[in-house]
């Protein structure tokens, strides 16, 4: 599917992978993030995503939990 | 004498690090803190060809920045402490993020050793390595580990003690950062003048790199205001050239780095898109059965602990006993004598308080590892965690809560599997507000004498009830205002499942509860000879209890001791609440354990030797008191003071008498302020 609009992780369905353009948080969380795969330009798969709690993503071949929070930040196409 | 050499191991969260260092140092390991930090340090030794080899176990991370107190722990230890070698363990199945702190480690400089671990799992997913060359990309030589089977360790001790006598290396340069911010490096590094004796220990270019990239820890490390200046100069400029900040730039180039080394060295024949453990994921985090399964895994756990647990405790108990039957035998039938007191009633009542407890101990941290080291505990705090973060607090909060329903002293100890400091001492401070089982005892005794038979079990359940709630009230306010801050943006690795091997956890286990004897032991068992003294001291003189019964006499006792004294010292404060110096008393002998309440109460009675089915004991109660004071009795056993065992965990656990003392008088001052409200609305409403 090919959806060109910029949109927070937190919106996307399960079992779509989409590309990381940018990420809205303090420069400590976004190194802490890129040091765990999660930087510009990765491939993210959503694994859960319920759209209330936290979801679950698949980068780089871990499975990672994020915050709802966190999700919102970050913006993927 | 055998050569001393300086082991540390880092790498990432879940790349096998523990069952690499278990395999390692055996059961030859102590756990002691970092100074002024409640993280653990692991270490351990093995001796291996004339070679003393110690091992410190570094905190699991995924970079080398200042992010979290682990990052700075794992990065200061080798900064300050020299290792002899660093041994990045990799999680070989997912390389390319493991090599991201390797990266790191090798602009240290330091004589660094990879051990690509689970190297069995990474050939089953179809990965070839081609070790030889990643290894002269990486600068280090890489071996090949199986860490829950001790493959390959004896390889990977050759190699160490290899590394260690080649000593430091000049690796710093190895990945280029291209022209833009290498120019920048460059002119920072002649700028660095070593300004003071802590610098020294860095690489020139390692501190250029921290600084262009605005390393908190670095920059406060007494440079110049030259130096500090060009730094934000740099950072200005290579900011306008990339639209963004340097420090992404060169997390990207680093992953560029990497992607580089592994497109010409990893191979992946097979495309395996799903694993065992997305099956598995499939069903334990569904929506709708992952929250059953996560509770019937609990009630498991739980069972496990407690009826299980049941039967050793017993056991000790039963031993504890005879113990104190026979050391009490060896003086004269009838002979009162203030040693045989102290070792019967003092040193052997404290000392088996404590060691009753350790099969709970044991059997709910070998259940915790259990889910922990398979991979499920990250699941659970998953699914848990709709719930809890209402509450304000983590998914995982709900073990140790959970746990409290049992008994407060392994439920504190349990508030360790949450990695932040502000959740864990919420759930420290709430967890006693969780009914435990020796409060029970209590309330066996009270409802029965006060409620007819179709009140009991409602009653109980409010009781019960009234802790949850307060526990969930009492997290919100914590969390409003001593622990107040944003909450933690939350980001965590799902590890991937795992069979958790029996040597690991044994030797969790087995750590938890040698911490639990020496550590609570020793401070319980003060404090339960100076309860003890106060309950026996001072006594009567021999006359007032010539002509008494032997009940008689005990009651006397016990009014004339401190904690008599003390019991009816507290009468007037106590008095609003509808108690008397009787529950006074009995009160101060709960502080012991909560079950001494039931046999305090019944010395007070002269009925001698009492338990929580005595009926006798429930005739006295029922003629003195209303069954509006009973529900006081419990609501106020319930909230107030938890015992001593459970304050010294808490010290143990929070490293603090603060948070101990804290937790005392904060739960003992609601349980007076509560308890008098109901009483006295009650009292206005019954008339």
């Amino acid at each position: 599917m090919t959806d060109d609009s910029l949109k927070p992780l937190s919106k996307i369905e399960a079992g779509r992978t989409v590309k990381l353009i940018s990420i809205d948080a303090g420069i400590g969380l976004k190194q802490h993030l890129a040091a765990m795969g999660i930087l510009q330009n990765a491939e993210i798969t959503v694994v859960r995503n319920w759209h209330c709690g936290r979801i679950i993503i698949n980068v780089k071949n871990t499975k990672v939990v994020l915050g709802r929070g966190m999700a919102h930040k970050i913006m993927v196409r | 004498m055998a050569k001393q050499v300086l082991v540390a191991l880092a790498g990432n969260p879940n790349s096998g690090k523990t069952s690499i260092f278990n395999a390692l140092t055996g059961a030859r390991q102590r756990v002691a803190n970092y100074p002024g930090v409640t993280v653990e340090k692991k270490l351990g030794t093995r001796t291996y060809n004339g070679f003393e080899i110690t091992f410190v176990d570094l905190p699991g991370t995924y970079s080398l920045t200042t992010y979290s107190i682990e990052e700075l722990i794992a990065r200061n230890f080798i900064v300050e402490e020299h290792p002899d070698v660093v041994v990045d363990i990799i999680d070989a199945s997912n390389v390319e993020r493991n090599l991201y702190l390797a990266i790191q480690l090798m602009e240290m400089n330091v004589p660094l050793v990879l051990a690509f671990n689970m190297s069995d799992v990474a050939k089953q997913r179809g990965l070839q390595f081609d070790i030889d060359k990643l290894s002269e990309l990486i600068a280090a030589p890489i071996v090949e580990t199986v860490g829950n089977k001790a493959k390959g360790i004896d390889e990977l001790l050759d190699v160490i003690i290899e590394t260690a006598e080649q000593g430091a290396k000049h690796t710093s340069g190895r990945l280029n950062y291209g022209n833009e911010i290498e120019e920048e490096l460059a002119k920072l590094t002649k700028q660095i003048k070593r300004p003071t004796k802590v610098t020294t220990k860095y690489s020139k270019r390692w501190l250029a790199i921290k600084l262009l990239e605005n390393d908190k820890e670095i920059m406060a490390k007494g440079f110049s205001d030259g130096l500090l200046e060009a730094v934000d100069t740099s950072r200005r400029h290579l900011a306008a050239i990339f639209g963004d900040e340097p420090e992404m730039i060169i997390a990207e180039r680093r992953y560029g780095f990497i992607s580089g080394a592994c497109q010409e060295t990893v191979k992946s024949t097979t495309d395996l898109r799903h694993d065992m453990s997305d099956t598995a994921d499939a069903v334990l985090t569904h929506r709708v059965l992952g929250l059953p399964i996560f509770i019937a895994m609990m009630y498991l756990a739980f069972q496990l602990t407690f009826s299980i647990g049941a039967y050793p405790m017993g056991w000790l108990e039963t031993f504890f006993a005879w113990l104190a039957r026979s050391v009490g035998g060896l003086w004269p039938a009838g002979a009162e004598s203030a040693l045989r007191s102290l070792l019967v009633d003092g040193v052997i009542g404290g000392v088996g308080g404590v060691i009753v407890f350790l099969p709970n101990i044991l059997l709910l941290f070998a259940a915790i590892a259990f889910l922990e080291d398979s991979g499920y505990m990250a699941r659970a705090a998953f699914i848990m965690d709709r719930i809890m973060h209402k509450i304000g607090l983590h998914g995982k909060s709900f073990i140790p809560m959970l746990i409290g329903f049992g008994c407060s002293i392994p439920a504190i100890m349990a508030t360790r599997i949450l990695e932040n400091r502000r959740n864990r001492l919420t759930t420290m401070l709430v967890t006693p507000l969780m009914s435990c089982g020796a409060r029970f005892t209590i309330y066996a005794l009270i409802i029965p004498a006060f409620f007819a038979q179709k009140w009991r079990a409602p009653v109980l359940w409010l009781i019960y009830l009234i802790g949850i709630v307060l526990a969930i009230v009492c997290a919100k306010l914590l969390r409003k205002t001593l622990f107040r801050g944003e909450t933690v943006p939350f980001v965590i690795e799902l590890p991937p499942y795992r069979m958790p091997t029996a040597r690991g956890l044994l030797i969790h286990t087995w750590q938890r509860g040698w911490m639990y004897l020496k550590k609570a032991g020793t401070i319980i068992l003060a404090i339960s000879i100076i309860l003890w003294a106060a309950s026996s001291y001072p006594k009567p003189a021999e006359e007032r209890l010539a002509q008494t019964s032997e009940a008689e006499a005990q009651k006397i006792q016990l009014q004339y001791s401190v904690t008599g004294r003390i019991g009816a010292a507290m009468e007037p404060v106590i008095k609003p609440l509808g108690f008397d110096w009787r529950i006074g008393t009995a009160l101060i002998g709960a502080m012991a354990a909560k079950e001494v309440f039931v046999s305090q109460l019944g010395i007070v009675y002269s009925l001698g030797e009492t338990d929580q089915d005595s009926d006798a004991l429930r005739a006295k109660l029922q003629a003195d008191y209303t069954p509006l004071q009973g529900f006081c009795i419990m609501l106020f056993c319930l909230i107030s003071a938890p015992c001593v065992a459970t304050i010294a965990v808490t010290k143990r656990e929070a490293d603090s008498w603060g948070w101990a003392l804290f937790q005392f008088t904060g739960l003992t001052v609601m349980a007076y302020v509560i308890t008098l409200v109901v009483y006295q609305l009650g009292s206005l409403l019954i008339g």
